[in-house]
């Protein structure tokens, strides 16, 4: 070795803590590989690029979840004390209101940011090959919040909850052959009650995020294995015509940008309309007039409603739970029905199905509204 | 590379200055907005957390506890009790006298217990030691002797002070 080398004075001193720190992490883990994977990584950049921020809008209501989740964790008790903990939370323990008020909002715009984010998917036809796992996962993760949004309902067990946990059970068990017996082991027993809630409990907390997270894991590496889509319009392009940028630092930075204003809306939400308790279940009290499930239950409540009208008595359920199931295969399905790349006739009556679904539900939720009067 | 003029050399240098300290006011407003964000979460967050030990604080902070019937206490034998939220013990010794101590250990924290038949307050976690008519640490790892509180006997209730 040269004797006489030396690193240049001022090149070392101008090496900070951090650099060094980086650097010896660096050599380690090679940050770097990953860097240079995200530097190279570009989003596709046009009219319909602000759909492509719904789905870490989604991701992003999830880690509210987890958070504010956490923090319910430490205060509430399952079982009989249900209610009383709850209460605990809401009135006596400070900022208990605002982290369970968060924890409902963050909820409900999570499950809005979801059905956004699925139709915005749906109508870029971005379920088309190679993405029809990020499609089946996507409808995954979408069960799987509905699920987390009924499971949570029953927690705080006051009125509301008991009420619609004992009606939304009525679904399942509608079910034939294996309807009651399935209903029986979720609920623990014929009627809801402290049993139900610890299972719930357990359902919310553990169970469901053990088949969510993997699942999540899934779905987010699917979209670093295949990237953004374009929409059909942008495909029809010629290449030299289509504008990227790149997804580090630019598309990053847009995205904490969009996160930021959602933290702002859940905050102002969450506080100003702080989440309400009613008075505690009783199951002899009859249940409170205009009582109606959640805007993400209520069009298939309508429909039920609808269907029982028109066909009184079991045969109107059992039409309607098959008519949903039917209508859940359709939509699950639709990657292998519309194939082709470029327009056609598929993928034309897959757009008019898209548009028949998304109007179906704002109806029959607006009407379902209209008809609680 | 060739040699730069003076006076470009210069201009270049501004430039790469007023560059530089752009790039630092930018750094600081998103770092303070950051900072505002984190104290505008981690402030109810902390509340939240903190209440039960407020709680405790508010509950603890008392400078009487009355026994209710504990004049009756046999000679030779001891009483637990909380004063405030922690744990304390009422002895009466054979001589007749009382004495309310502390039986929190001052090693680790361990409840200690009173043992009339050695004479001693015993700590089983680590094996301390402290007389029982005093609370001084006598043996074992304990630095300090257990808090005395001040007894008096009323007809039919104890009133246990802190000293």
């Amino acid at each position: 070795m040269d004797a006489s080398w030396s690193p240049k004075p001022d090149v070392a001193r101008s090496r900070s803590l951090a650099t060094v720190i980086y650097e010896w992490v660096d050599e380690r883990l090679g940050l770097e590989e990953i860097l240079a994977l995200a530097r190279k990584k570009t989003v596709p950049d046009h009219k319909y690029s602000f759909w492509y921020y719904w789905g870490g809008l989604s991701l992003f209501f999830f880690f509210v979840q987890v958070f504010s989740g956490v923090l319910l964790l430490v205060y509430y008790r399952p079982g009989p004390e249900a209610y009383e903990s709850v209460r605990q939370i809401t009135y006596d323990i400070q900022f208990g209101w605002l982290i369970r008020s968060a924890h409902s909002w963050s909820a409900n715009l999570m499950v809005f940011a979801v059905f956004v984010h699925m139709f915005s998917v749906y109508f870029m036809k971005a379920y088309r090959k190679p993405r029809e796992f990020g499609w089946w996962s996507g409808m995954a993760l979408l069960a799987l919040t509905l699920l987390f949004g009924f499971s949570g309902y029953l927690l705080p067990m006051d009125d509301l909850a008991y009420f619609a946990t004992k009606v939304g059970l009525e679904i399942p068990a509608a079910l034939p052959l294996v309807g009651t017996f399935l209903t029986d082991i979720v609920r623990g027993g014929p009627e809801v009650s402290e049993t139900t809630i610890q299972r719930f409990f357990a359902l919310h907390v553990v169970i469901l995020p053990l088949i969510y997270l993997p699942i999540l894991a899934f779905h987010l590496w699917l979209v670093q294995k295949h990237g953004n889509a374009l929409p059909p319009s942008e495909e029809a392009k010629p290449e030299s015509e289509r504008r990227t940028i790149p997804f580090f630092p630019d598309f990053f930075s847009l995205d904490l940008g969009m996160w930021l204003i959602a933290l702002n809306v859940l905050s102002i939400l969450a506080s100003l309309y702080p989440w309400q308790l009613g008075p505690q279940a009783d199951p002899l009290a009859p249940a409170p007039v205009g009582i109606h499930p959640e805007w993400y239950f209520m069009s298939q409540f309508q429909v039920l409603k609808v269907f029982g009208r028109w066909f009184p008595g079991a045969a109107g359920e059992a039409l309607g739970i098959s008519l949903f199931t039917l209508a859940i295969v359709i939509w699950a399905a639709i990657p292998l029905f519309d194939t082709r790349t470029a327009g056609g006739r598929r993928a034309q009556i897959a757009t008019y199905f898209g548009y028949f679904a998304l109007l179906g539900m704002i109806v029959f939720s607006i009407w379902g509204y209209l008809d609680l009067k | 590379m060739p040699d730069v003029p003076a006076t470009e050399h210069s201009l270049e240098q501004t430039e790469v200055a007023k560059d530089a300290s752009r790039r630092t006011f930018v750094a600081l407003g998103i770092g303070a907005l950051g900072a505002c964000y984190a104290g505008l979460i981690g402030y109810p967050v902390y509340q939240y957390l903190a209440t039960p030990a407020r709680k405790a604080v508010a509950q603890g902070a008392v400078t009487q506890t009355v026994l209710d019937g504990a004049d009756k206490l046999p000679p030779g034998s001891s009483l637990m009790f909380k004063f405030g939220t922690t744990p304390a013990m009422l002895i009466h010794h054979t001589d007749g006298s009382w004495v309310a101590l502390g039986a929190v250990c001052t090693h680790l924290a361990c409840t200690v217990s009173y043992e009339p038949e050695q004479s001693r307050i015993y700590c089983a976690c680590h094996g301390g030691v402290y007389d029982p008519k005093t609370g001084q640490n006598v043996a074992g790892p304990p630095p300090k002797p257990l808090t005395r509180y001040s007894v008096e006997v009323q007809d039919g209730r104890i009133v246990v002070t802190k000293a």
